[in-house]
């Protein structure tokens, strides 16, 4: 089996590959983690992880400047119905529009913009960053026998708002609901970085590699 | 409910933790790694690592560093001291840093902020503040910007630095008082909640925390969303754990898993 983490300029890929080798390690799954800027390795992966981070548009350019990538992304998911983690921006560039700095397209998976983080009390900083807990909306595979009361980490100052409320699967709290996780079909998204959520992380990375929708 | 952060932070010299780490069972209390999984294992919100090489020739050790703990650590890793170029901030990145802190070329060059931020994204962006306290007699308080650990004036007010760098985009703020550092008598309250209070983004209070009481007041009192300390998590006066009862009991809402 092959995990293929997609490199495009943007993301924490170092963490993410160890992070994923390491949960693999444990759970005793031999899957190999690759991190890859090749479109054929993509279309021949049995999983892949759009990690991300930094601006949506410049995200959205990096991922446009890898001849191929978008459209083997697509297909691999469309056709092949291979499960897909996008993590933080990678996630956020699952809704159709981002509306950082300018109006940039996004993949348009989920239905929905990814907006600024607007909190009622204006005294709340942004970034929205640290430790905070998840809201499960509905029941998923990535989520299972993941205890409630961990915690995961976010840093992100845009969140994505789908237009269906099916696509939600968490929400955190931070001065009003933020979408933390969104799925539909095999695509699955997260807003926080399980790379970097230790316990609750490490297990969702686990579920992810288990994962045969 | 968004938890206040404890952050333990390392002093890195030629690969080695200096002033050392006191834990038990530790194989090698003077390698960063064995300290970031120890801290990692103790609840440690983040981990900080402040190279204080900063000489260009022991970069690479610095990035080995960075990369052996980002592979046992998952969680957020800061790494600063001696970034000066995009390129380091890459290169940090790329080894395992989630986010660098910029101290001196900020200072020297504001655009760098603003050039980081735009590359990288403001998430990654921490701008290292040493403030010490200026005030004349009878006058409101004042702070100016040091750098240099504290030796080389630059005239510059801390309050209007720290808005001016957000402005371009830093993210965090790493706030430290150069007249408490190393004291143990406290953080500089007055000066956290003012520029916590004047900015957007998280600020790090840091400098002076002797005892558990210290980082409550950081938080409540000074309006700070994380508490970094060193030597008195390092030499085992107090454990992360016993941090964040003391911050729980003052109602701080605090991750305990």
């Amino acid at each position: 089996m092959t995990t293929a983490i997609i490199d495009y300029g943007s993301g924490n890929l170092h963490s993410a590959q160890k992070a994923f080798e390491q949960a693999a390690r444990t759970q005793g799954l031999s899957t190999q983690i690759l991190v890859t800027s090749d479109p054929e390795a993509v279309r021949n992966a049995d999983r892949i992880v759009l990690p991300g981070v930094g601006a949506f548009a410049d995200c959205r350019r990096g991922l446009d400047a890898v001849p191929g990538m978008v459209e083997a992304m697509t297909e691999t998911v469309f056709k092949k119905a291979r499960p897909f983690l996008g993590i933080c921006v990678g996630m956020q560039l699952l809704a159709e529009r981002g509306l950082e700095y300018e109006t940039s397209r996004g993949l348009g998976w989920i239905a929905g913009d990814t907006v600024r983080i607007e909190p009622r009390d204006p005294a709340l900083k942004i970034p929205h960053m640290g430790w905070n807990n998840l809201s499960q909306k509905r029941a998923h595979p990535l989520l299972e026998g993941i205890p409630e009361n961990l915690h995961a980490y976010f840093v992100h100052s845009y969140h994505l708002k789908p237009t269906n409320q099916s696509d939600i699967v968490a929400t955190t709290d931070y001065g009003g609901e933020l979408t933390a996780f969104v799925a539909r079909d095999t695509i699955a998204g997260t807003q926080f970085h399980p790379e970097k959520s230790q316990k609750l992380g490490l297990a969702l990375i686990a579920n992810f590699l288990r994962w045969a929708p | 409910m968004l938890k206040k952060r404890v952050i333990p932070c390392l002093d890195v010299k030629d690969g080695r933790v200096v002033k050392g780490v006191q834990f038990v069972d530790l194989v090698d209390a003077g390698d960063p790694v064995q300290s970031a999984l120890a801290y990692d294992a103790a609840g440690a919100d983040e981990l900080c690592f402040l190279d204080i090489t900063a000489s260009h020739e022991d970069r690479g050790i610095l990035m080995d560093v960075v990369r052996r703990t980002a592979e046992a650590c998952f969680m957020p890793l800061t790494v600063g001291g001696g970034v000066r170029s995009v390129d380091d901030i890459r290169n940090l990145l790329l080894a395992g840093a989630d986010k660098v802190s910029i101290m001196t070329a900020a200072v020297n060059d504001r655009n760098f902020v603003k050039e980081a931020a735009t590359k990288f994204g403001s998430q990654c962006i921490v701008v290292a503040i040493d403030a010490k306290r200026i005030t004349a007699q009878g006058e409101a308080p004042r702070w100016e910007i040091f750098t240099h650990g504290g030796r080389r004036a630059t005239g510059i007010d801390a309050l209007n630095y720290a808005r001016e760098v957000t402005a371009l985009g830093a993210g965090e703020l790493l706030l430290t008082s150069m007249d408490r550092d190393g004291t143990k008598i406290g953080y500089d309250i007055e000066l956290t909640r003012a520029i916590s209070d004047s900015v957007s983004v998280p600020v790090i209070a840091s400098g002076g925390v002797g005892t558990l009481q210290h980082m409550v007041e950081g938080i409540r009192d000074g309006h700070a969303s994380a508490v970094l300390a060193a030597s008195i998590f390092h030499f085992g006066e107090f454990s992360i754990r016993e941090t964040k009862e003391a911050l729980a009991q003052a109602g701080l809402a605090v991750r305990m898993d």
